[in-house]
């Protein structure tokens, strides 16, 4: 249980709290407010545990953020309550909704991430470094997934590059590939039927791993990440589909042969390396022209899908001279 | 079974078969009450009541051939079925507005090459005639043997229902495996109880007379 004393709390962080409508956490905003005003302030985080408790003693904890360039603007933000309600996290179970329910147990604390392989400088952080390690940025993505879902969520985090060039990748490093946090104990609900060699494992191009869009993001709506949504720190890439961004992530091993990656090894057909959102390669079951924008009204979620999720103008040249429709 | 009970029944019947569209509809003038996804909970719900319906509607006759005190249950099996058309019919509209978003081209291409859409157009189609020959007066006019016969689409129409949904769920998911089990045991039990009732009836008869009549 973290105890928030008063200095914690910026008067700003509380009404950026009405940016999205949640229960919970407008509860423990009003609760702070009240602390702000002079009361109880050490009570004010028991009293909302006590009201409504967390699946997690860290998820929903306040992070100092700063803004960034590089965040989308214009998007409406899907709410707090979709975005940690509807998730795919096999790993504790294969509805939407089970990962709120059952991500409860993952030991977020302490957490370590292991950086190894090509590089000079290997090292293990804690993810309390991290947190301190380059400020923390509010970054607004597009979140496009291959099953033809989309959202705008605003992550917290900072480009992946600052992480690996502190471990300095050799030269002949070509490819980085990222393990996710596995145990049968805690993850009780893993999606054995379909065969799947667990831990998740997702991997990028070296260049794309360095590109500064690559976010390690350790947090959501300004706030620690919920268990759900991949505590406590994850990879977000907005230009490929959803399950390139791995989840509570353990390990990332640099290295010079392209990675076998989780969906990959289960339907190559279905799911390539590099998956970069593009409308013109459509799924085998489904076209990925369009998508449904997640928390709209069942008349107004068709969207028309983007290019690179529509970070192309940034990513594009990453892939210049590759034809995209076969190496998707 | 008396006027008042059958009453009664209908009326718990058709509320039953409102109840998934009366959700839905509550749902989308409740503020996220279609969850957050709603076009997906639109036509998953109406898939799956489609399949419902169609499956307790081919349980009738083997249940009903149990015991002649189950005999009122055939009094049920038209309104089963029109009601299965019926959400087969919203779960066909909603893909084709809110899916395909009324593009005739979107449409064609899914026809042509997902074969889940395929399949369930299908299944949509078996449907059609059934639905329109579920009058009596079409039954006069087809006669019960032809009617019959027709009717018998509806096996067909299932099976592909079955196996639009196998097609349509990623590799390795199992939800439509209960389906599948009830269907293959509803469309057994008929062949089954056929066999049965035949050899009874011979029994029957070799006990009362010597002379076997062929066939």
């Amino acid at each position: 249980m973290l105890i928030r004393k008063p200095s914690d709390i910026k008067s700003s962080e509380i009404t950026s709290r009405d940016h999205y409508v949640d229960r919970r956490s407008f509860m423990r905003g009003a609760l702070s407010g009240a602390a702000m005003l002079g009361a109880a302030a050490v009570g004010a985080d028991r009293v909302a545990d006590l009201i409504s408790p967390r699946t997690s003693a860290l998820a929903g904890t306040k992070l100092e953020t700063v803004k960034s360039p590089l965040s989308t603007t214009g998007e409406t933000l899907t709410t707090y309550q979709d975005i940690t309600t509807y998730n795919n996290f096999y790993e504790f179970g294969v509805d939407k909704g089970a990962p709120s329910k059952n991500a409860g147990g993952l030991p977020t604390r302490p957490w370590t991430l292991k950086v190894e392989g090509l590089v000079n400088k290997p090292q293990t952080f804690d993810i309390d470094t991290l947190l301190k390690m380059h400020p923390l940025e509010d970054r607004v993505y597009r979140h496009r997934c291959v099953e033809a879902w989309s959202m705008v969520i605003p992550w917290v985090g900072y480009s992946l590059s600052e992480l690996l060039k502190q471990c300095d990748p050799q030269s002949k490093a070509k490819y980085v590939e990222f393990h996710s946090y596995f145990d049968k104990k805690v993850e009780k609900w893993y999606y054995e039927d379909a065969g799947i060699n667990w831990p998740y494992t997702e991997g990028l191009r070296m260049d794309e791993a360095m590109h500064p869009l690559t976010l390690l993001t350790m947090g959501l709506y300004g706030e620690v990440l919920p268990n759900q949504d991949g505590a406590p720190v994850r990879i977000v890439v907005p230009w490929k589909y959803g399950f390139k961004s791995a989840k509570s992530i353990v390990t990332i091993k640099v290295t010079d042969k392209q990675p076998n990656t989780t969906w990959n090894l289960q339907g190559a057909n279905e799911y390539g390396f590099y998956s970069n959102v593009n409308p013109t390669v459509d799924h085998p079951r489904w076209s990925q022209k369009t998508e449904r924008r997640i928390g709209a009204a069942f008349y107004d979620q068709r969207k028309q899908t983007l290019m690179f999720n529509g970070y192309g103008d940034q990513v594009a040249s990453l892939y210049n001279g590759m034809d995209l429709k076969k190496n998707f | 079974m008396n006027r008042p009970t059958l009453i009664i029944l209908k009326t718990a019947v058709w509320i039953a078969c409102l109840w998934p569209i009366g959700l839905l509809v509550y749902g989308a003038f409740t503020p996220n009450g279609l969850g957050p996804d709603p076009t997906a909970r639109i036509e998953f719900s109406t898939g799956y009541t489609t399949l419902m319906l169609l499956t307790i509607g081919l349980g009738i006759t083997p249940v009903r051939r149990l015991s002649p005190h189950l005999n009122w249950m055939i009094k049920f099996r038209r309104l089963v079925g029109l009601f299965a058309f019926f959400y087969g019919t919203v779960h066909m509209l909603a893909y084709v507005a809110l899916y395909a978003g009324f593009s005739v081209q979107t449409m064609l291409d899914d026809i042509a090459k997902r074969k889940f859409i395929t399949m369930g157009v299908a299944t949509w189609l078996l449907l059609v005639p059934l639905a329109l020959t579920s009058t009596n007066w079409a039954i006069r006019k087809l006669g019960g043997k032809r009617w019959n016969l027709l009717h018998k689409l509806v096996y067909i129409a299932v099976i592909c229902g079955v196996i639009h949904y196998w097609w349509q769920v990623k590799p390795g998911v199992i939800l439509p495996l209960p389906f599948t089990i009830a269907v293959a045991i509803l469309l057994l039990a008929r062949p089954i109880q056929t066999a049965l009732l035949k050899r009874k009836a011979k029994a029957a008869a070799s006990g009362r007379q010597v002379v076997q009549r062929p066939g």
